[in-house]
């Protein structure tokens, strides 16, 4: 969206603020809102209601979890999300410049193929990994090489139930979301930007690393967080291609796991809270970053 | 000398065929027709963002209709300015130079000059948002001209400009093509802008 016709909208939003609500229709917004709006704070207050509801009871938070062990699984979640995350942008920022600009036999496919990641369950997305790892190339055509994970074992990176499977798990899925919204920020930048740098002198290439890479700055930043966020809230794909191994390959989503599976349901809880927090920490600074400026507006 | 020879261009279903016209250095060919009639296909064709489907284009005596866009020094304002909005506007007049490798000094002289010329000296360090209409039209023909193309093409640039704003930029433009002895090729369908500027009129 070209940005006099985003100051317009903003503005015309800005007048529709003082429409008056009524009737069934405006019952019909606001009732909308509340119930989803509930139902998301009544989950987050529930669990701050558990967790305050043990302490007075039992014992206090130091005795809810093994701090230490916790730690391992927040600076390994913060360190193969943002590794993820950056791989993600990597990616995402060629293949949606590429669908946004340019037109090619089969497009439709791969777009739709490119999806797969999005709508697949997660689950079934740790397992296909497992096996192409594991199980591939198949047995039956002997080529004497092995596995994938042996070929990388070779290299001195075993794969599958470690750190890099995690990231491997992570980036899979994230990626996917990375083109969706690197794509919807590079459609809002006009075409003609470059057309015209191609005129003046620019390649295409330069005409994108002058003229769009930096209008699109705020969709990557906002792209790199939700790849981030997700990578945050990922378990299924980790839970079965890289495992649940208590600190060794625990990140915060498995934790939460390990912890009910140990009848631990009030340690559960609060890595839940932390969890929470922290993606509204991200939901944040993604808001604040993509506030003002080109690209994509999460408005 | 600009030389059109008899080309043909397709978008889509749309083809346009046996176009020809010159443009003689210093003068300005306003090209009109109706909305749909490829205008601006023709304009991407000549500016090298359309391939030809047959036909040849020579600038200032060179074959151009197999060079890239980069290659065939031509100045685009496209309708609406297209700023680049990551730019200030001493940035965006002084992109063409730097692409083309000129010397820093000759850059600052030259970006100097063209702000004196569409008076915006006072616009130099401010970025596009914000700017009026009239502002920004006269950026964008000085990021089209600073590296002194051969060709101006301005693609329907003064829709959208208010009476007393159109007169004042078309004057501008006038004197500055007339100054930099720019061949000049304008899109429009208003017969006003196409009398006030051009020498000859070409209908689609």
């Amino acid at each position: 969206m070209k940005q006099s016709n985003r100051n317009r909208l903003s503005k015309q939003v800005a007048n529709a603020s003082h429409i008056k609500y009524s009737g069934w229709f405006g019952a019909w917004l606001t009732g909308s809102l509340w119930i989803y709006l509930g139902l998301i704070l009544l989950l987050v207050i529930a669990d701050v209601w558990y967790v305050l509801a043990s302490m007075g009871n039992t014992e206090g938070l130091r005795e809810m979890l093994d701090w230490g062990n916790l730690w391992q699984s927040v600076k390994l979640t913060f360190l193969s999300s943002t590794v993820s995350a950056i791989l993600s942008v990597l990616i995402a920022v060629p293949i949606g410049y590429l669908l946004s600009r340019y037109r090619f036999f089969g497009k439709s496919v791969i777009d739709a193929v490119l999806d797969i990641p999005v709508v697949l369950p997660p689950l079934v997305i740790g397992l296909s990994l497992l096996i192409l790892f594991n199980n591939f190339p198949p047995r039956i055509l002997d080529w004497g090489v092995g596995s994938l994970d042996d070929i990388m074992s070779g290299w001195g990176m075993r794969v599958t139930h470690t750190k890099l499977a995690i990231v491997i798990a992570q980036f899979t899925v994230a990626c996917a979301f990375a083109i969706r919204m690197m794509k919807v920020s590079f459609d809002q930048i006009d075409p003609r930007s470059e057309k015209v740098a191609m005129t003046m002198g620019a390649s295409r290439g330069r005409a994108f690393f002058d003229v769009v890479l930096p209008q699109s700055y705020h969709g990557m930043v906002a792209a790199g967080m939700l790849a981030w966020a997700r990578s945050l809230g990922e378990f299924g794909p980790i839970l079965v291609f890289a495992g649940a191994t208590r600190g060794k390959t625990e990140v915060l989503s498995t934790s939460v796991y390990l912890e009910i599976n140990t009848g631990n349901l009030k340690g559960a809880v609060l890595i839940s809270l932390i969890m929470i927090a922290l993606a509204v920490m991200t939901i944040l600074i993604v808001r604040i970053l993509t506030k003002k400026g080109a690209g994509y507006d999460m408005h | 000398m600009i030389c059109i020879d008899n080309i043909s261009v397709r978008s889509g279903e749309f083809q346009l065929q046996g176009i020809s016209f010159e443009i003689e250095a210093g003068e300005c060919l306003a090209l009109m027709g109706k909305s749909g009639s490829g205008k601006t296909t023709l304009m991407e064709a000549i500016c090298g963002l359309r391939e030809l489907v047959s036909g040849g284009i020579s600038i200032a005596g060179d074959d151009v209709s197999d060079v890239a866009p980069q290659d065939r020094m031509v100045g685009l304002v496209p309708q609406d300015n297209v700023l680049f909005q990551n730019m200030t506007v001493r940035e965006h007049i002084a992109y063409g130079p730097v692409l083309r490798k000129w010397k820093k000094t000759d850059i600052f002289d030259r970006v100097a000059e063209l702000a004196a010329e569409l008076s915006i000296g006072h616009l130099l360090d401010r970025y596009p948002v914000g700017l009026s209409g009239g502002e920004a039209k006269r950026v964008a023909i000085g990021r089209a001209i600073a590296a002194k193309p051969k060709l101006l093409c301005l693609d329907e640039s003064f829709t959208g400009l208010d009476g007393e704003t159109l007169d004042e930029v078309m004057t501008a433009v006038r004197q500055t093509i007339r100054r930099e002895d720019i061949s000049t090729l304008l899109i429009t369908h208003q017969k006003y802008e196409a009398e006030a500027l051009g020498d000859a009129i070409y209908e689609l």
